[in-house]
């Protein structure tokens, strides 16, 4: 039994079939999705989170089906992501986002709160512990109490990740961590994503165009193309297979940063 | 330290000022203004808290043995401050509009009325209106209708967003009132539009004469709302609010019940309004359908933006403010109006006692208000005391 398997996930969206029967399964390590602009990769976490629901296909996580799942569910069961257009909970403080990423592993009740019980108080300050922590872990900790909006781009992409950590994933979805950050930055980061796999055991699904940051992290990649799995291998497969190049060079004459969106 | 003799000298003589001119408005006004300076000087922790304590606790009833309107004043105060707080939960918090709030307080209300009065015998047969003691229980059976009822507001509205939900709460508010003025027939429930009276009153301790009962009963659940208040709003259920407010598919996504957590919002909400409405019952002794108005939604929804939406001492304020305008400084000048007109007094040559009935500033009520509130949101949007959130929020450009 995998640790996480989708199979002939469909979605489509009026006469627009962004996903088509499409298989992914991942048992430990890093996995990269790539593919060109609108090939169905933010979709395809949409509907492993809860977000959308899927036409077709199953997706089970540690056996259990998800499909039909709330997402607040599924954040429980232990797969928690980041979004590519960065989501935080901008007037809330860089902590207090961390703080609301464990809100599914919290098991007190109304009662708790309102008599401030022990076990209340002592929740909350190991949770502002932990919160610390994790801060500390994507290098922000100077920036605990500073205001999520006025943090700077990199910092925020990075403040998601804690966010998302926050959760107790087993399985985290990142979908393009690395937009917008230099070439260093992003080296960077994908160092503390091998960490957090080696520390924690940590399974990572990384959609990503930067192609250095892909060859360099992943362990198998699986590229996507109007909503169809068109290759899946480890990167050096991956990079020599013809229809991927065909995919991204062939039919839009352009590399794969090339074929970005402005 | 100046401050600290500053700030007890000034709630002593504004103290004193009452007692010696218990009939002034002005006076009156001072002593409260020397309340929220109390709030905002920079004095130690312990002065501030022994100084509201003793404010309110003993010259406050003490200003009402010399003029027990004032105490009335008080007490209403009282119940909207805590009508505030639990829609600041609701509105503030959990940002979700809801402008039928009142219907809460209805429903509490009449859950006393009903078994508090001879009234229930029209339904039950015999044996009521219930003893004076059962009243106490019915703070928690109003507490518990009102709450329930804020869940079965919730359910349908749960997939509704600012204008849509504001509408539907607009709806639920006026069924509730709908059905207190109709539910006299085939059953009599609720008597119509005559209303319900005599309804019991507690036995008052020690006692006590019913105005500084009521106004302690007041003052105990207000701060009882307080507490429950800020301690919701320091916990992950406040932060799981906020961050629904601020953006509810991250929310979800990162673990938040949505369903459960907006249903809770407005569980609390209401529950507060549930307890006030059995409170607001007893001390009438009679209710009937005005009471619970569209317009008083609309008031307790401006009293918390006028405050500052999500901010707690913001709503206390608002309240105040509100009430004190309505019932007293508007009223007031109304009076002092009246006097002049009868004295026969002359401005520019015009006789006072022309000036026809229609420009009483008592019926200016909810003009002044109106203008008030246009001023605020022009020149103050983010309330008297805003939260700190809020002023983050309407720091960014374009909101
Ligand atoms: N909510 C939606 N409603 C309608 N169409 C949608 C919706 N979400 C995505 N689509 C469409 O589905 C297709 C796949 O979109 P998706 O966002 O998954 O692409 P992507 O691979 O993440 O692309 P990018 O690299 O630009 O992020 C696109 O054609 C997009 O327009
Ligand atoms: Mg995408």
């Amino acid at each position: 039994m995998s640790l996480f398997e989708a199979r002939s996930v469909t979605k489509r969206f009026g006469g627009l079939t962004a996903l088509h029967g499409v298989d992914f399964a991942l048992e430990r390590g890093i996995a990269s999705i790539i593919g060109p602009n609108g090939a169905g990769k933010t979709t395809l976490f949409n509907i492993f989170t809860g977000l959308y629901a899927a036409d077709d296909g199953s997706v089970t996580f540690r056996g259990q089906p998800l499909l039909g799942l709330r997402p607040d569910q599924i954040t429980a069961l232990g797969i928690c992501r980041t979004f590519q257009n960065i989501r935080l909970f901008s007037n809330m403080t860089a902590i207090e986002n961390v703080l609301v990423g464990m809100n599914s592993r919290i098991a007190l009740g109304l009662w708790d709160v309102l008599s401030h019980s022990r076990s209340f108080r002592r929740t909350e300050s190991d949770l502002a512990a932990r919160a610390i922590g994790l801060l500390d872990r994507v290098g922000l900790q100077a920036n605990a109490n500073a205001v999520a909006r006025n943090l700077p781009y990199g910092d925020r992409r990075r403040l998601e990740l804690a966010r998302a950590l926050a959760a107790e994933p087993a399985l985290l979805l990142l979908d393009e961590p690395t937009a917008g950050m230099t070439q260093g930055e992003a080296g960077t980061l994908m160092r503390l994503l091998r960490g957090l796999v080696a520390d924690l055991g940590l399974a990572i699904i990384l959609i990503e165009h930067n192609m250095r940051v892909v060859m360099e992290v992943s362990d198998r990649v699986t590229v996507l193309d109007h909503g169809e799995k068109i290759a899946e291998g480890s990167p050096r497969e991956v990079q020599e297979n013809v229809r991927v190049i065909e995919a991204y060079l062939g039919t839009r004459g352009a590399g794969p940063r090339g074929a970005r969106r402005a | 330290m100046i401050q600290a003799l500053l700030t007890v000298a000034l709630v002593v003589v504004s103290a004193l000022a009452v007692a010696k001119f218990p009939r002034s408005v002005l006076v009156f006004l001072l002593f409260q203004g020397s309340l929220v300076f109390v709030y905002r000087a920079q004095i130690p922790e312990w002065l501030r808290r022994s100084l509201l304590a003793v404010a309110l606790l003993v010259l406050m009833p003490a200003i009402g043995y010399f003029n027990g309107y004032y105490l009335e004043i008080a007490t209403q105060v009282g119940i909207f401050v805590a009508l505030a707080l639990g829609l600041n939960i609701v509105v503030g918090l959990a940002g979700l509009l809801d402008l039928g709030y009142v219907a809460f307080f209805a429903v509490g209300a009449y859950s006393w009325a009903i078994f508090g009065s001879p009234h229930a015998n029209v339904i039950f047969g015999g044996g009521f209106p219930l003893a004076g003691w059962w009243f106490y229980v019915f703070l928690l059976v109003g507490l518990g209708t009102a709450a329930i009822t804020g869940i079965l507001l919730g359910l349908p509205v749960l997939r509704l967003h600012g204008d849509y939900l504001a509408i539907v709460t607009l709806g639920f508010g006026e069924v509730i009132r709908v059905l207190a003025n109709n539910l006299d027939k085939p059953i009599n429930f609720t008597n119509g539009p005559k209303g319900i009276t005599p309804i019991s009153r507690p036995p008052a301790p020690f006692g006590l004469p019913y105005g500084e009962y009521f106004y302690f009963l007041v003052l105990l659940i207000v701060v009882a709302v307080v507490i429950v208040n800020r301690r919701l709003e320091d916990s992950h259920i406040g932060r799981a609010w906020e961050a629904i407010r601020e953006d509810e598919l991250a929310a979800r996504a990162m673990g938040v019940p949505l369903v459960r957590m907006k249903l809770m919002a407005f569980a609390c909400g209401a529950s507060f309004a549930g307890v006030m409405g059995v409170l607001f019952s007893a001390k009438q002794v009679f209710i009937n359908p005005e009471s619970f108005t569209f317009l008083e939604s609309i008031g307790v929804l401006a009293m918390v933006i006028l405050g500052g939406m999500g901010s707690i001492p913001g709503a206390v304020l608002g309240a105040t403010v509100v009430t004190v305008l309505n019932l007293q400084v508007l009223k007031g000048f109304s009076l002092w109006l009246n006097e002049l007109k009868n004295a026969g007094v002359t401005v520019l040559g015009y006789s006072l006692a022309d000036l026809p009935t229609q420009f009483e500033p008592a019926k200016y009520e909810r003009m002044v208000f109106g203008v008030i509130l246009v001023l605020m949101m022009i020149f103050r949007p983010q309330g008297i005391f805003p939260a700190r959130r809020r002023q983050r929020e309407l720091a960014q450009p374009g909101g």
